[in-house]
């Protein structure tokens, strides 16, 4: 079985302080690493790859110093790691980001299935995964929280994570999967997997490597603008209503009416 | 302080402490308690490699030596002292089998105990004989093809868990000493059992068990070494294992040292935190400067051992003394740090100085290290004619 993963390096946010004056992440002396709900796709590929053999190829878009993102992944039992790397790539918004993937993964003659974390924990879209798919043609299956298996058919069983539960979701592979944490925990690396991430080579390609359309990829073929990053101010005031839900929903409903909202009461049962 | 470790010796050390910061710290004190064996943490330490750090690299493990065990145990060790000592004891279980095993021996168990497939244990100790360890009373009589051993080892780290057990029985009991031989038993030969489990004072994570023989049938194949070779056998393991319990003996007060610290800075009293105080400024320092000192020690020591040198008793037993010592006295002062809050189960440092204590105690008790190193001392001045 041939799987990719597709990851994404990105600055330690636990540990990233706002300037409040600028409203801009202090970068300085903040890690980078691999953004977690990748770590999970990861774990998740490898683990694919013990139980029904094959190799696990690991995929970014970034800059050069993606290197040690990938370089990790080979510690943790990833076996061949490729990096998009160009000038024309950067300033990519999640639908450039996506083409750009895709375009990798067809250079890779494609996989029976492409793992990613659900989200990134910077840009926290939840989009390159999806986009992906639709550019690759593929289905796709977001907040996988667990597969099931894959039968002799060629159809992989899994569980996709909903708000009080989960759904059970059959796919014919090829296919796209972005993954939750609770889909497994991921491994430590290894002392051994450490040594074969520094002496694996890796493959860097360039938009001159991949069949592009030049005017889809980077800042060109990124049509969302961030005009302005802020922290949301704190609600101010509010009120607080105590006693029997019955009586407090009543309140809480005059006030609204009373504000202005037009809410029609019911009978009230 | 640096201790100019290359890359790999760097690398080993960062995944030791990611191991012991992420996966054994939030367990130490739910594995205390429950005396539970940390199966799950040695798993993890088995699949990044760490069990391999001081095996032979033709034996499937990484090459290094005790100078890589001790940065291993040091680090797991500031995080639980009783997960580390399931690891260190596998250690001092597998040192004799790198010394004194042949080929085949080797082949057979080093590469599974490289991956943590399998851990070890090293049983000299019986209810009679502790620090005089000649007086054991285990046999193994050789009958036929196979050595039949009778007798009980007590107080076996990891005894009942280790799948493989240097045993250390009397083959010839009108040589007392001499007639003593290294015997490996598997867990699961009939007539060989775990008895009842020890409640501990600290290190509560680690299983300390009897080993019971009973007309213990043993391929002869499971020699290690010669026969009467036991007590070197015994003896050139400890001089490789010591700097393991002194490297968690540094653990563990490193561990104490920087909660201590950290808690320093948080407690407020007379409107300021403690560590204002200057009676805790000192406090810390003096635990900082004899921490680092016993660390120097052990990690002199372990870089003597491998590199060749031939009388290593005394560094090593040096090492293990002022280790634990240190152990025990910076991981009273971090009690003492936290005040009230310090003699709480809640908090801590309260398990750390219970974990300390066994270090002053076990491979050999500190009084038996000072007097390994008299005798070394006198030796030496006899050998130099002063
Ligand atoms: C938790 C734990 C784990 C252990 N793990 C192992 C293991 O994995 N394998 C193993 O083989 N053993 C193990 N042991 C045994 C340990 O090595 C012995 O407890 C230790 O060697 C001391 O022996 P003892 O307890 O019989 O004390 P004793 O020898 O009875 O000593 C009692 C006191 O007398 C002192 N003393 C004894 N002889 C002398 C002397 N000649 N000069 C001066 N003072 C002396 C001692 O220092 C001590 O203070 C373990 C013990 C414990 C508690």
């Amino acid at each position: 079985m041939k799987i990719i993963v597709c990851i994404k390096q990105v600055p330690d946010t636990t540990n990233v302080k706002i300037n409040p004056e600028t409203n801009t992440l202090v970068r300085e002396g903040v890690e980078s690493i691999i953004n977690p709900f990748d770590m999970y796709a990861i774990e998740e590929a490898v683990r694919l790859k013990e139980k029904y053999e094959g190799t696990v190829t690991a995929l970014s878009m970034g800059p050069p110093q993606v290197e040690s993102a990938l370089r990790e992944s080979v510690s943790l039992g990833v076996d061949e790691i490729y990096l998009l790397s160009d000038r024309a790539f950067a300033g990519a918004d999640t639908l450039a980001t996506a083409y750009t993937l895709a375009a990798g993964i067809n250079n890779l003659e494609g996989a029976d299935v492409v793992l990613m974390g659900k989200q990134a924990i910077d840009g926290d879209t939840g989009q390159v995964g999806p986009g992906v798919a639709e550019n690759l043609g593929l289905p796709h299956i977001t907040d996988v929280r667990k597969i099931e298996e894959i039968d002799g058919n060629g159809y992989m069983t899994v569980q996709r994570l909903l708000e009080d539960g989960y759904v059970r979701l059959k796919v014919k592979l090829p296919a796209v999967l972005t993954v939750v944490k609770e889909i497994n925990e991921p491994r430590m690396p290894s002392l051994k997997g450490k040594m074969r991430a520094k002496s694996k080579e890796m493959k860097v390609w360039t938009a001159a490597d991949l069949d592009i359309d030049k005017e889809r990829i980077g800042l060109s073929g990124s049509p969302t603008w961030v005009t302005k990053i802020f922290t949301p101010p704190k609600p101010k005031g509010g009120k607080i209503f105590q006693g029997e839900t019955r009586d407090t929903v009543s309140e809480l409903l005059d006030e609204l009416v009373k504000g202005g909202i037009p809410i029609k009461r019911g009978g009230g049962k | 302080m640096n201790y100019f470790l290359n890359e790999e010796q760097k690398e080993i050390q960062n995944l030791a402490r990611k191991i012991a910061k992420e996966k054994i710290e939030p367990l130490a004190l739910e594995y205390d308690e429950s005396q539970s064996f940390p199966w799950e943490i040695v798993k993890i330490l088995g699949q990044s490699d760490l069990f391999g750090v001081f095996i032979p690299e033709e034996y499937g493990g990484l090459g290094g030596g005790v100078f890589e065990m001790c940065l291993v145990v040091e680090e797991l060790s500031s995080a639980c002292g009783g997960i580390a000592l399931s690891y260190a004891a596998s250690a001092l279980g597998t040192i004799p089998i790198i010394l004194f095993g042949n080929d085949e021996q080797k082949k057979k168990y080093l590469p599974r105990l490289a991956t943590g497939e399998i851990i070890a244990a090293f049983a000299l100790t019986e209810p009679d004989a502790g620090s005089d360890a000649a007086a054991i009373k285990t046999q193994a009589k050789l009958d036929g093809d196979h050595y039949v051993l009778n007798g009980t080892k007590q107080w076996i780290t990891n005894g009942g868990e280790a799948f493989i057990n240097t045993v250390i029985c009397i083959t010839d009991p009108s040589r007392g000493a001499r007639g003593s031989s290294a015997i490996l038993v598997e867990k699961g030969t009939p007539g060989f059992e775990g008895g009842k489990k020890e409640n501990k004072m600290g290190i509560r994570a680690s299983a300390t068990r009897e080993l019971i023989f009973q007309d213990c049938k043993v391929p002869k194949e499971n020699l290690l070494g010669r026969e009467g070779q036991g007590f070197l056998v015994a003896m050139k393991t400890f001089d490789q294992s010591r700097p393991g319990v002194a490297a968690q003996a540094v653990g563990i007060a490193q561990g104490a040292l920087d909660k201590a610290v950290a808690y320093s800075r948080e407690r407020y009293q007379k409107g300021q935190p403690i560590s204002n105080f200057q009676g805790v400024q000192f406090m810390l320092a003096d635990m900082a400067t004899q921490v680092e000192a016993a660390r120097a020690l052990t990690l002199q020591a372990a870089k003597t051992i491998d590199g060749g040198e031939k009388n290593v008793a005394k560094i090593s037993s040096m090492a293990k003394l002022f280790a634990s010592d240190t152990a025990m006295k910076v991981t009273t002062d971090a009690v003492q740090v936290f005040g009230g809050y310090g003699y709480m189960k809640e908090y801590p440092v309260e398990k750390m100085m219970r974990d300390a204590k066994i270090t002053q105690i076990y491979e050999g008790t500190n009084q038996i290290q000072r007097e390994v190193i008299a005798l070394q001392l006198i030796k030496e001045s006899v050998r130099r004619k002063d």
